[in-house]
């Protein structure tokens, strides 16, 4: 368990950090909180020459209002995104989302950032950041750019990162006073989501006015439930349409398949947490 | 006489060991680090059946800092050397002989083929890379029905079969019951399962480790071993050293339940290598290796039919099982599944009784003891099928049990097995359980669940338990062709300052025994329980003993202390009588102090260790000594048994099970220290339920273990596991003079068919008779959707190390 040599960078920049993964070629990686690249290091699955450390970086870290947005930092820490007031006022979904990772010693190294780049399905964030319209500001050697979340997950472990690209910051639109909650379904408490139902909801008067549903681990990168968002809009927030929405959750969805579940199980799965998940959010 | 000080049998002291092995300010294995020390790593077969055609090791040995690369023809040219199975279980088992490092074939996947040999860790990983072997890929023999089928391909060509063993018991050739066919044929009643024992992994908290220092004629060995005076011997045996010029030395080791009572190929290994050398090595595995090269557990098809009577009365009980041994036999080996022949019976009062085992090899990890040995798997077995019997009856199943089981009179009592249980009391441990449960108003609740369709069932689990502990008498154990005795050493050094230092062949690995051992001898000898110091596990110091596993420490070990501290006293009481002028009929011995009868005059025991220690007056013909040693040779096991009552919540509409409650009473007789047994009953029960709902180590196709990180080998946590509430009877033991019973190994025997049983009866509406293990999720969902349990298939999805895929980039 011993990662095999690597040189390491730390710059102290976004421009220097691009400019070390642009000299280090392709087989330089990026670290993060590294809560998922040091075990790969450690078992050898990847091997890259040259490791660029991010924890150096401050303009990295920290939360902030940009009017219509909230802006999180690619390097704050999902503790921090926890507790944030701005998150929590504007993205409830995604503190909602955030609290159920990992665990508190993984919680406090890992990154919301690093989280999103490492592209990991099972990943609790990749769904709340789908469901919010997030936008991703990435910086390569060509200057920022802005990718929206639709666009920036692309496969299994696959972002529309370039090797040279660093994950800046997230913009995620406000969405103040509504109604969320993350349904995560796993075997045990420290485990990866089998599958798991992002929801967030504004109601008003009785019904509810807007939906977002985002579905985590049910294809190779996280997914929309358009279908049961539509099933829900301009209906009462009632039991029956709750339930009559959900039934749409599966809809289009090709999820993979493991021990854990098989396509019938996780299908079914989405479906039935998928009305708990807006159940849920909508008793607050 | 002085009124009795407080005793300290009894008291919940925090244990003295904890400060230091919570924070980790002590002697692990690993931390050891000795003058021009070198470092071992192991290239392993990343195959599970080969033939290695050719090993290329010259680029290995160019790598920075390494000194030697070796093959298993390096260290044994003779193909001579074959780690230890101490338990042939019949005159004609097949043992394949298991190299150190591979040699010709691989045959699991994990198995050791070459040695690098550097100045760091790091560089010897490194190295690794380098050597290049040539595979031939040899079919792959997994899973046991398929390796005991005609023409099935071999493990081990040489053997001519995959069938190591089979072993079998009859009562009506044992003379101890009827025949079991006669009594399945001739009843109204007979229920036939097929149950599996998945294999597991015994997940100890710290990795295994070695050191071998041979820069002195007595060759120093460390390791994290729960078995070091058995080690020590195996080692010379196995390599051929002198056994007075080996010291093995066991320093803290971070927990083992049976997955370090080995000989294992690397400490072998270590100890050539260092020779070969004349340096020190270190060898330290990470999780990875030992997932797939530290021994498995359990692993067995067990085919079981109970016959009844209309009335519930047991007529007969017949086991045929299948135990998948892995590649190779371990230390113990087929022992395992053999243990559980005498506890199928379990409490209750079988007239016919047969067992067969059938033990198997495989291209898999070698399986052995993990917590419990043989004894988890019967009792699972058999609380299984007695819940089924119960169904088919449409008996509660308490009520079935209670008519079958030995009631508390009728102790001592000789099973269908051929075992004398000394005592117990069902009935006490059972209404205890019954009432801390409230079992009739969860019965009244589940009916109300369902009478209402709740889309969450509720399910209750009942296991009745007993076992056979504190291995063992040694004459069983020759019975039964075990390659050693059952006994255990202690000694008592009387230190001239009144200091006490006890000596025990019992080797703790996380258990408490300085604590409990403590209590044991100031009770004894009435000194402070700081006075005490407890040596184990260097056999420099503790020169004799047979360690720790099977809770055999107490009942054993334990009562080895008992009768060292009882010939210290009797040494004693002569030199006191000497010193007060007495006679020693005439001297009373309480709290430390010897008084004689019916006057003031006394004297202390510490003064009397003082006035021996100067020999200046002591009676004619007495040694200047009070320091005694004793062995003990237990003349029965202990048979701890409990009730154990779980209440599970099955979510009908995801297959999500929640453990609501769970009640253990448990008879572990006399209890020495009741935060030591809190402990090992919490940390037995997580094991236990973590078999029946979350963990298994699973194989694909190819031989690959595809659980092999805690990614995908689920351990539960604490988040997992429900408040456990947890009592107990004492029905002190007669067998021994404490009245002791194990505890090491209890909840975890018991809770797992608990849980299970309860899932089903959550479910059994639903047409559901059983659930394999684990009971994950989705089984759970489609034996409710199917009245039937059915897995999936392997394949790929996010979540877990092993999904990673570094082509794809991505971590960040």
């Amino acid at each position: 368990m011993i990662p095999a040599p690597f040189d390491y960078v730390a710059p102290s920049t976004v421009d220097e950090a691009v400019r070390a993964l642009a000299d280090a070629g392709e087989d330089a990686k990026v670290l993060a909180g590294g809560q998922s690249l040091l075990p790969v290091l450690r078992m050898r699955l990847a091997a890259p020459t040259t490791v660029v450390d991010l924890g150096k970086i401050g303009e990295l870290t920290g939360v902030r209002d940009e009017g219509d947005a909230v802006v999180i930092g690619a390097m704050t820490t999902h503790y921090d995104v926890q507790r944030d007031p701005l998150v929590h006022d504007h993205a409830l979904l995604l503190a909602r989302a955030t609290d159920t990772v990992a665990d508190p010693q993984v919680r406090h190294r890992g990154t919301f950032g690093g989280s999103l780049a490492h592209a990991d399905p099972a990943g609790d964030l990749l769904a709340p950041a789908l469901a919010l319209d997030a936008e991703m500001v990435i910086q390569g050697t060509g200057g920022r750019r802005t990718v929206s979340a639709a666009e920036f997950f692309q496969d299994f472990f696959t972002t529309s990162l370039a090797p040279e690209d660093i994950l800046v910051e997230v913009r995620v639109p406000k969405h103040t006073g509504w109604a969320a909650h993350y349904e995560k379904f796993n075997r045990v408490a420290q485990a990866w989501s089998m599958v798991a139902v992002a929801a967030t909801v504004r109601a008003e008067g009785g019904s509810i006015a807007e939906a977002r549903i985002g579905l985590t681990n049910m294809a190779s990168i996280p997914v929309r439930a358009t279908a049961v968002e539509q099933a829900l809009v301009g209906r009462p927030a009632d039991a029956e349409t709750i339930r009559a929405a959900a039934e749409h959750a599966a809809d289009g969805t090709s999820p993979t398949v493991d021990g854990n579940a098989d396509v019938e199980y996780r299908q079914h799965l989405a479906k039935v947490l998928t009305g708990r998940a807006v159940e849920a959010a909508m008793v607050g | 006489m002085t009124a009795m000080a407080e005793p300290e049998v009894g008291r919940a002291r925090v244990r003295k060991e904890d400060e230091r092995l919570i924070a980790g300010r002590t002697r692990w294995t690993d931390n050891i680090t000795l003058p021009g020390m070198v470092h071992m790593a192991l290239l392993r077969s990343p195959t599970a059946h080969a033939r290695i055609s050719a090993i290329d090791t010259s680029a290995a040995k160019e790598m920075p800092g390494v000194i030697a690369v070796y093959t298993g023809d390096d260290l044994d040219p003779g193909g001579e050397v074959g780690m230890p199975n101490a338990w042939p279980i019949t005159p004609d088992q097949k043992t394949p002989r298991r190299p150190m490092l591979a040699q010709g074939t691989v045959n699991f996947a994990g198995e050791a083929v070459a040695a690098v040999i550097a100045r760091s860790s790091a560089e010897a990983e490194d190295a690794l890379a380098e050597i290049d072997v040539d595979y031939e890929d040899l079919p792959v023999v997994l899973g046991l029905d398929n390796a005991v089928a005609d023409g099935a391909p071999l493990v081990h060509e040489d053997l001519g079969t995959n069938t190591s063993a089979e072993w079998i018991f009859d009562s009506a050739e044992a003379g101890s019951g009827g025949d079991v066919q006669q009594a399945i044929s001739s009843s109204e009643v007979v229920v036939t399962r097929r149950f599996r024992q998945q294999r597991l992994v015994p997940a100890f908290m710290e990795p295994r480790s070695v050191v071998v220092d041979p820069t002195a004629p007595q060759l120093t060995m460390w390791s994290a071993t729960q078995v070091p005076h058995i080690l020590k011997t195996m080692v010379a045996m196995t390599l051929g050293l002198p056994e007075h010029q080996v010291r093995v030395i066991a320093p803290d080791v971070g927990g083992g339940f049976g997955g370090k009572l080995a000989v294992t190929p690397e400490e072998c290994a270590a100890v050539v290598v260092a020779q070969k050398l004349g340096k020190p090595v270190k060898w330290t595995e990470s999780r990875s290796e030992t997932m797939v090269a530290a021994h498995h557990g359990r692993d067995q098809m067990q085919d079981i039919t109970i016959s009844a009577s209309r009335d519930g009365t047991v007529t007969g009980l017949k086991v045929d099982l299948l135990a998948d041994m892995g590649a190779y036999l371990g230390i113990v080996g087929g022992g395992v599944p053999v243990l559980g022949a005498f506890m199928f019976n379990a409490i209750y009062k079988i007239p016919a009784y047969r067992f067969s085992c059938t033990t198997v090899l495989t291209n898999t990890t070698l399986t052995d003891a993990y917590r419990g040995a043989g004894r988890p798997e019967a009792t699972f077995g058999i609380e299984r099928i007695m819940d089924e019997l119960a169904a088919e009856l449409g008996m509660d199943p308490m009520a079935l049990r209670e008519k079958n089981w030995i009631a508390h009179d009728e102790f001592p009592y000789t099973t269908v097995s051929t075992l004398t249980y000394d005592s117990g009391n069902y009935e006490a441990a059972t209404a205890k359980a019954m009432q801390l449960f409230d079992y009739d108003g969860l019965r009244r609740e589940q009916a109300e669940r369902r009478e209402r369709g709740d889309k969450v069932q509720l399910g209750i689990g009942i296991s009745t338990f007993t076992e056979m502990c504190g291995l063992a008498p040694s004459r069983v154990l020759g019975s039964l062709d075990y390659g050693a005795g059952g006994w255990e050493h202690a000694a008592i050094r009387m230190l001239p300052t009144g200091k006490v230092e006890v000596v025990t062949g019992a080797s703790p690995h996380g258990q408490g025994h300085e604590t409990a051992w403590s209590q044991i001898v100031a009770d004894q000898l009435g000194v402070g329980f700081d006075d005490i110091e407890i040596l184990h596990g260097d056999t420099q110091s503790s020169h004799k003993g047979l360690d720790t596993y099977g809770s055999r420490s107490l009942t054993v070990g334990g009562i080895a202390v008992v009768k060292a501290a009882e010939k210290v006293i009797a040494k004693a009481r002569t030199v006191a009588a000497h010193l007060m002028e007495a006679a020693e009929e005439d001297l009373e011995f309480a709290d430390g102090t010897f008084t004689v009868r019916g006057t003031d005059t006394s004297t202390a025991i510490q003064d009397v260790a003082l006035a021996v220690f100067a020999a200046h007056n002591l009676p004619d013909g007495v040694e200047p000594t009070l320091d005694s040693e004793a062995v003990f040779d237990p003349e029965n096991f202990s048979f701890p048994h409990g009730t154990h009552l779980c209440a599970t919540e099955v979510d009908t509409e995801t297959g999500r099970v929640r453990l609501r409650s769970y009640v253990c009473v448990d008879d572990i007789g006399n209890v020495i220290n009741p935060l030591i047994v809190e402990g090992q009953m919490h940390g037995g029960l997580a094991q236990g339920i973590a078999q029946a709902l979350y963990e298994e180590a699973v194989y694909d196709e190819f031989g690959t273990l595809t659980s092999g990180t805690f990614a995908d080998y689920l351990v539960p946590s604490a988040m997992d596991l429900p408040s456990f509430t947890t009592d107990r009877t004492e029905t002190a033991a007669t067998s021994n003079p404490l009245g002791v019973k194990g505890v090491g190994e209890a909840g975890t025997i018991a809770s797992t068919p608990a849980v299970v049983n309860a899932v089903v009866d959550a479910v059994r509406h639903r047409g559901v008779q059983d659930i394999e293990m684990p009971l994950s999720p989705m089984r759970v969902w489609h034996a409710v959707h199917q009245g039937n349990a059915a897995a999936g298939t392997e394949g790929e999805a996010g979540g877990g190390l092993g999904s990673i895929d570094p082509a794809h980039g991505g971590a960040q």
